[in-house]
């Protein structure tokens, strides 16, 4: 009885969460001023944290958190007050007939989509990870980190250097 | 007794589904370039939530150490196309993307 109450909470917590976050990123796309966008971005990435903790991976989660929801919306906050969009707000949405097309293009692709998740169960090679390395999430995360995919860690820190370094580059002014 | 069914991956996969779908039709019907830039946050989120759930369900640790890696490309990529947008700006005065086709051939 206290599984079944657990996983009825369980549902609940995935139904309005996901309900939550496909509402936020309809908002995202419709709504005309780029910070209330940005808001809603925000709120679909919370929505998708709640998820990933639903997943048992709160090592995950808590870098949603912080990198996605805190770094980057603050960064496209930034940017769009940066920039004066007076124009784009008095704009109205033209309606143009590739976009239209383009759009029944992306919904047919979500059918087959949906398809694909219904017909089969994922398969493939079962890992290694217990329940029990579950509840260290973070500390299972950095096992397989630094040992097998050191290299590619590495890698990581050169392109986010070489992106630092970008950034700086193009912001500078022209001499 | 009547015991409620865990949660399917299949209703993780739709979900993720439906959020990429929204995101492609953003980016597409969008005219502010960083409205579509945010759309593209959003498919790759999506794509995330795909990864962790198969990675919940195959249980295996590689899912998650490949959006680990998709979350440092995305941090990158805000960091490069956030400072291209306001060279644009400074260069044409609007971010409009329809407007700004010098490169389309």
């Amino acid at each position: 009885m206290a599984g079944n109450v657990g996983i009825i909470f369980e549902w609940l917590i995935f139904l309005g969460l996901g309900f939550a976050s496909v509402l936020a990123s309809v908002l995202l796309v419709t709504r005309k001023n780029p910070i209330h966008s940005a808001l809603f971005l925000v709120m679909t990435f919370l929505c998708v944290a709640g998820l990933y903790i639903l997943l048992y991976s709160q090592f995950i989660a808590i870098i949603q958190v912080l990198v996605y929801a805190g770094a980057i919306v603050m960064l496209i906050v930034f940017v769009v007050m940066l920039l004066d969009l007076e124009n784009e707000l008095r704009s109205t949405l033209k309606i143009v007939y590739s976009k239209v097309i383009g759009s029944l293009l992306a919904l047919l692709f979500l059918l087959a989509i949906l398809y694909s998740a219904v017909a089969k169960s994922p398969t493939g090679k079962m890992g290694s990870d217990t329940p029990e390395r579950v509840t260290s999430n973070v500390k299972a995360v950095g096992e397989v980190l630094f040992t097998q995919y050191l290299f590619p860690f590495e890698i990581l820190s050169v392109l986010l250097v070489a992106a630092i370094i970008g950034a700086v580059i193009l912001s500078k002014k022209r001499t | 007794m009547w015991v409620v069914p865990t949660i399917p991956p299949a209703l993780y996969l739709m979900l993720s589904g439906v959020l990429f779908t929204i995101g492609v039709i953003g980016a597409l019907t969008r005219r502010n370039a960083i409205v579509v830039f945010m759309c593209i946050e959003l498919m790759l989120n999506a794509v995330n939530l795909t990864f962790i759930t198969l990675s919940h369900f195959l249980r295996s640790m590689d899912g998650v150490i490949f959006a680990f890696f998709v979350m440092a490309v995305a941090a990158a990529e805000a960091a490069v196309g956030l400072a291209i947008f306001v060279l644009i700006y400074r260069s044409r005065e609007t971010i409009n993307v329809d407007e700004i086709n010098l490169l389309k051939w």
